[in-house]
């Protein structure tokens, strides 16, 4: 469970990012948070992982700050180590022993695609390849929370949607929380249980919106999944 | 391919060679014993191995690499250090406040503290290249993207993890070129402080040879000075290559 209460984030040079946001996302659920951009989606994503100190409201995270897992805007990666090293980074940093961390990022590389790339680094794959590396290095940590920052952006729109169905494949296999910052309505709704719609900067909660049929056969293709979009999209503040 | 072309070895000789053969020319228009030509300062180098050359060589490397090496040590942990906005607000304005002095006037202060032997020669290098890579190392360090500190912190990092993975190798290419432009200036230094109350050195063989005008040896020391600035680039050039490959593709 992730519960944000009235957070709100003040930037020391007087930016307000947020301004009392609230909402509840339940254990185990997928959720996408969707809203334009500079609306602090990434300031949000930085403080339910701990990594920010909002300056007021609170978080409360039905998990250990180890079970969280961040992928940030743009990889995240570490340009001056290689793929394995990117992704057995964090087990190094909890401590975990060379061999099993050696095992863990082994087959999870494999189970990526990644293997014939553990010694080349970041620049020299494509988009898709370096945002499989940030996958494997968050999910070595075996999170129970995820979290994503506009994992899938800048990717080209094959890519895209291969990657958008293995992130739902990899939410219904483990059962973990998952959630996804998006600027993209139909990623939104393919992926998002629960669709949390920022308004512009400061953001806050425009609207919460259930959607159950997420991980439908064929979502994207029926007719449910269009309606869903028509609703966001309604619900999206017009920008100023 | 930015930095690639320039370090294949044949353009090394075809500059040398270009460089011998203007200064055989400018030996023959000069005709003058001030400018020997390449052959016979090449016949002085010879007998310079031969007899003491060598050693003076060895003292000289001493004196530059220690002085490098003791500025590195202290320059590179504090410019790192200047990542941290409470370090770096006290320690920049020391820093551009003292860089831009002549650091060569401190000598008379250096002799009095460290006596007139090597350690006060390595101290005059070890000062004037600290600078050069403190200066270096401290911007390197404050135009880090917080994005990569972000990235480490999501993975559960301590600050001793952020040092060992984002910042010591984020700025280590900066550092290493730093510590290159800096051979030529310890070099320059060296001269200096290898002119006066030593007996030994390169920079004591030229003003020794000059002294002779005894040209042939003053400008086989040369060589041989120039020689060292060279083989000290690149072996820097070397560690670079191997310690930051990710910036060479
Ligand atoms: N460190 C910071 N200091 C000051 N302002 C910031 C900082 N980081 C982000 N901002 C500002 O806060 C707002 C929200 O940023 P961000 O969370 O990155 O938005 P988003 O991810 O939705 O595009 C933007 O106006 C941005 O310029
Ligand atoms: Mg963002």
């Amino acid at each position: 469970m992730i519960e944000a209460k009235k957070l709100s984030m003040v930037y020391p040079d007087g930016t307000e990012a947020l301004r009392d946001v609230n909402f509840v996302i339940p254990a185990g659920a997928s959720c996408s948070i969707i809203g334009p951009s500079g609306c602090g989606k990434s300031t949000l994503l930085f403080i339910l992982a701990g990594i920010l100190k909002p300056t007021g409201g609170r978080v409360q995270l039905g998990a250990e700050p180890r079970e969280v897992a961040l992928i940030l805007q743009d990889y995240g990666l570490f340009p001056w180590k290689t793929v394995y090293e990117n992704v057995v980074l964090g087990l190094q940093i909890r401590g975990i022993p060379k061999s099993e961390r050696r095992r863990i990022a082994l087959s999870l590389m494999d189970k990526l695609g990644l293997s014939s790339f553990a010694n080349h680094y970041p620049k020299q794959l494509s988009g898709g390849m370096q945002q499989r590396v940030g996958f494997a290095r968050a999910l070595a940590l075996k999170p129970k929370i995820l979290l994503m920052d506009e994992p899938l952006s800048s990717l080209d729109a094959l890519t895209r949607e291969t990657l958008q169905n293995f992130l739902l494949e990899l939410w219904k296999d483990n059962g973990m929380t998952m959630v996804l910052v998006t600027h993209s309505i139909e990623e939104a709704v393919f992926l998002g249980k629960v669709i949390i719609v920022l308004t512009p900067r400061p953001g806050h909660v425009a609207k919460i919106i259930e959607n159950l049929n997420v991980g439908d056969e064929n979502y994207r293709s029926k007719e449910a999944f269009f309606t869903k979009c028509r609703e966001v999209r309604q619900n999206i503040p017009p920008a100023i | 391919m930015p930095r690639g072309q320039a370090e294949h070895p044949t353009s090394y000789i075809i500059a040398a060679l270009l460089l011998i053969a203007l200064w055989y020319l400018a030996s023959l228009l000069l005709a003058s014993p001030e400018l020997p030509a390449p052959p016979t300062v090449f016949y002085a180098f010879i007998a310079g191995i031969r007899a003491d050359l060598g050693y003076h060589i060895l003292i000289s490397t001493f004196r530059v690499v220690y002085g490098i090496a003791l500025a590195g040590s202290f320059a590179v942990p504090l410019g790192l250090l200047c990542y941290i906005n409470r370090v770096d607000k006290y320690t920049a304005p020391v820093i551009y406040l003292l860089y831009p002095i002549p650091h060569i006037v401190l000598l008379p202060l250096i002799i009095l503290l460290f006596g007139i032997g090597d350690l006060s020669k390595i101290v005059l290098i070890a000062i004037i290249v600290f600078f050069q890579i403190l200066v270096t190392t401290r911007d390197a360090a404050r135009n880090l993207s917080t994005n990569y500190i972000y990235s480490l912190l999501s993975l559960g990092a301590t600050a001793k993890d952020i040092y060992r993975h984002v910042i010591l190798p984020a700025c280590l290419p900066k550092i290493l070129t730093a510590m290159r432009i800096s051979v030529g200036t310890s070099i320059a230094v060296l001269f200096f402080v290898e002119s006066f109350a030593t007996e030994k050195g390169l920079g004591y063989m030229i003003m020794y040879a000059w002294s002779r005008m005894d040209y042939p040896a003053l400008y086989a020391s040369m060589v041989a000075m120039a020689l060292l600035g060279l083989c000290l680039y690149l072996i820097l050039e070397c560690v670079e290559k191997r310690l930051c490959a990710w910036i060479y593709i």
